[in-house]
């Protein structure tokens, strides 16, 4: 099953190679991982997205705790959270294709962010099945290069990491 | 004062007790190297190769309990070093490794010795650091420290670029350390411990099951108390023995794929087990499948995730050993429920059946010495008083076998990732902790050439290790799957091409002698024991065909054991 594990951990040289080591060493999934510094700039969030059964989920979260530099983590999907992807995508937009394209992201709600001759640059965040949808979507369309964040995601309510 | 940051070095080193730093030179490490020289408080053990400095500051560590300090240069003395790391890691073994880097500036730029020496060693170490300022170094230390000694023990690496070393500083030692992302647990949950005492006291066929875990900490007193207190049976894995005594009747010796049929039998029929640092590894469930079919586990554990990791756990304790049992002890004294005597007695009836199979015989009146023979009497003439370190093969396994540990930290060696060449810097290390006991290294034609160098160490600080050499002239447990598992087919598992090992051990300045018949075993072993203050290398020349039962084959359950 899918698990989307949240990470405070020291914003340390090494500490984000500790965590990739970590799940390549152990032979665990990640499908995403996103890292960056918080507020308080001596800690990094990090969101990894990663798959497996309950017995190897919770080795993960165990051998995570153990690594000296994780300070407090979460597994997302145990409760209600929100998730969130963004992705940066450009097409060719000439001809009919510029107005189809530009009705495709208002529906979306997505923005177009660049724009030449033949191509339009587009900003979308959501959940990653929406994006995928828009992908989708996009399917007549020529699709000149796809960015995407990996998933950010925080609990619902008053829980928090820290 | 202002000091540079070799002189932080050596005075953290003091603040931290440590006696012994084993060791080897190199450009990155001279600024460290000259501040050893001008002081007489932290001694330098100068190896020979830096394998050897990291297994003998393990065998240091394992025989006191203290950690173990290795200094190696940057480049190849780290990747030498690396086994050694390694070797501790998979044991658990506190150990601080101190590897000299490029200057700061040079990091990066494939400089002359530069290795990513945190990238390499980053899997096999509890935490590393790279120092960067040497502001930092104090801090890093006591750190270094705290984190190797506490929790589940565990080397840790300092990367220090050598410009960092000449740079200074004013230097002071904090007293005390937190971090905010370590914080190991130290005791067991009261409930936990309530609802784990009523299985234990409803058992009807119990097994205790314990491992090095009680040993690192230093559960051992405890452990007695607990188990007499229960008069039920218990079995050691290779890293426990002693631990427990093995001369006590409740003990069932080793368990595993080379442990005693009544250890393995009485794991696969009992009813609760109760596993105390112990991991479950794989040399000792067997097939996973067929581990323990009736039993409601219980597990203390400091390392929660050792809990449930290869097998399903009822009762989770994280928690320290000593301090669980501890509880334990206390609960079992409060209660008036008591083990359930009929149903115990049975149990033991049924175990002593399986004891009388007699799993360790071995043919004694054999022609050819017989490996077995040789520990079996070099446990009587001394006493089973030795402080005794293995390499990895047959001989470790013969060793863990006949050579019964009556006290921890006696038995030292390679478990988790069986390393051959561990045995001799190991028994110098344990010599140098412990320079008025007998040390002793059991050891086999191919594993001593692995780190044979070291004899010119014990020859500089006169160590007078006895070297127990089994030389069958095959590497025997390679040799004993090739036999069993691949018709015979002894692939380049055959050491006929050997020096003559008692002109070696003469060339180094000790004692050599040679062993051929059965007859002169004991008065070899008394000779070398007679040698006070030198080393003495015995090679014995033992049956080469000889096998190691009882053994269970790869993918069978702890009751399909292969008997003699």
């Amino acid at each position: 099953m899918r698990h989307i594990i949240s990470i405070l951990l020291e914003n340390e040289s090494g500490a984000l190679s500790r965590v990739a080591g970590l799940f390549s060493a152990r032979a665990y999934n990640i499908e995403s991982l996103t890292v960056a510094p918080t507020d308080d700039s001596t800690l990094s969030r990090m969101t990894i997205v990663t798959s497996g059964t309950d017995d190897i989920i919770e080795q993960i979260n165990k051998q995570l705790n153990k690594l000296i530099d994780v300070v407090k983590l979460h597994d997302l999907t145990e409760d209600a959270h929100i998730e969130r992807e963004l992705m940066l995508i450009k097409v060719q937009a000439v001809g009919e294709a510029r107005d189809e394209v530009k009705r495709l992201v208002e529906i979306f709600r997505g923005h177009i962010i660049d724009v030449t001759d033949t191509t339009y640059t587009i900003e979308i965040t959501g959940n990653g099945e929406k994006l995928d949808a828009f992908v989708e979507a996009l399917s007549t369309i020529t699709i000149l290069e796809v960015v995407r964040s990996g998933l950010l995601g925080i609990s619902r309510g008053d829980r928090v990491l820290g | 004062m202002e000091l540079t940051g070799a002189e932080i070095i050596i005075e953290c080193l003091k603040a931290e007790d440590v006696e012994y730093v084993f060791g080897y030179p190199g450009g990155a490490v001279l600024h460290i190297y000259d501040a050893f020289y001008k002081q007489d408080d932290v001694k330098h053990i100068l190896v020979r190769h830096e394998q050897g400095a990291t297994h003998a500051a393990d065998g240091y560590a394992r025989s006191t309990g203290k950690p173990g300090v290795v200094l190696v240069t940057s480049g190849p003395g780290a990747t030498n070093a690396v086994t050694g790391i390694a070797t501790a890691y998979m044991d658990s073994i506190p150990m601080i490794v101190i590897t000299g880097q490029v200057p700061k500036a040079l990091i990066g730029n494939d400089a002359f010795q530069e290795v990513d020496s945190v990238g390499i060693t980053r899997p096999i170490v509890k935490h590393n650091f790279l120092i960067k300022d040497v502001k930092d170094i104090a801090k890093v230390f006591k750190q270094a420290f705290f984190v190797a000694t506490t929790g589940r023990p565990g080397p840790v690496v300092i990367d220090i670029p050598k410009d960092i070393t000449a740079n200074k500083v004013d230097f002071k030692y904090p007293e005390d350390i937190k971090m905010r992302s370590y914080n190991p647990t130290f005791k067991g949950h009261p409930g936990q411990i309530k609802r784990a005492v009523d299985i234990i006291l409803a058992a009807e066929r119990p097994m205790i099951y314990t491992g090095g875990g009680v040993i690192l900490g230093n559960g051992s007193e405890q452990l007695r108390k607990f188990t007499r207190k229960l008069g039920y049976p218990i079995t050691q894995t290779l890293m426990g023995l002693g631990a427990f005594p093995a001369s006590d009747k409740q003990s069932l010796g080793m368990l595993g794929m080379h442990g005693t049929y009544e250890a393995n039998m009485g794991m696969h029929n009992c009813d609760v087990l109760i596993a105390i640092g112990a991991r479950f590894d794989d040399r000792v469930t067997g097939n996973l499948e067929k581990f323990c079919p009736d039993a409601t586990i219980i597990h203390v554990d400091v390392d929660p995730a050792s809990i449930s990791k290869n097998v399903r756990v009822d009762v989770p304790i994280v928690g320290e050993v000593a301090q669980v049992l501890n509880e334990f002890n206390q609960a079992l004294e409060q209660t008036e429920q008591t083990p359930n005597a009929a149903a115990l007695e049975k149990w033991w009836q049924q175990i002593n059946e399986w004891r009388s199979q007699d799993c360790l015989k071995y043919n004694r009146e054999s022609e050819t010495i017989k490996p077995q023979f040789v520990l079996e009497k070099m446990f009587e003439v001394t006493k089973g008083s030795a402080i005794v370190t293995s390499d990895v093969g047959q001989h470790q396994m013969f060793a863990a076998q006949y050579y019964g540990f009556d006290e921890p930290r006696r038995w030292i060696n390679s478990g988790g990732l069986g390393t051959m060449g561990f045995g001799l810097p190991a028994a110098m290390g344990a010599q140098f902790a412990h320079p008025e006991d007998l040390v002793m290294c059991v050891t086999g034609e191919s594993s001593i050439q692995m780190c044979i160098q070291e004899l010119a160490t014990c020859t500089q600080y006169a160590l007078p290790l006895k070297i127990i050499n089994l030389n069958n002239g095959y590497m025997g447990m390679v040799r004993q799957w090739q036999e069993f598992f691949y018709d015979k087919r002894y692939s380049n598992s055959h050491m006929n091409v050997q020096p003559d090992f008692t002109k070696l051990a003469e060339s180094y300045g000790h004692i050599g002698i040679r062993v051929e018949k059965p007859a002169d075993v004991v008065p070899a072993l008394e000779e070398s024991i007679a040698q006070k203050d030198r080393l003495v290398f015995l090679d014995f020349i033992t049956d080469q065909e000889e096998n190691v039962y009882p053994m269970i084959p790869a993918g069978a359950g702890l009751n399909e054991m292969i008997l003699v």
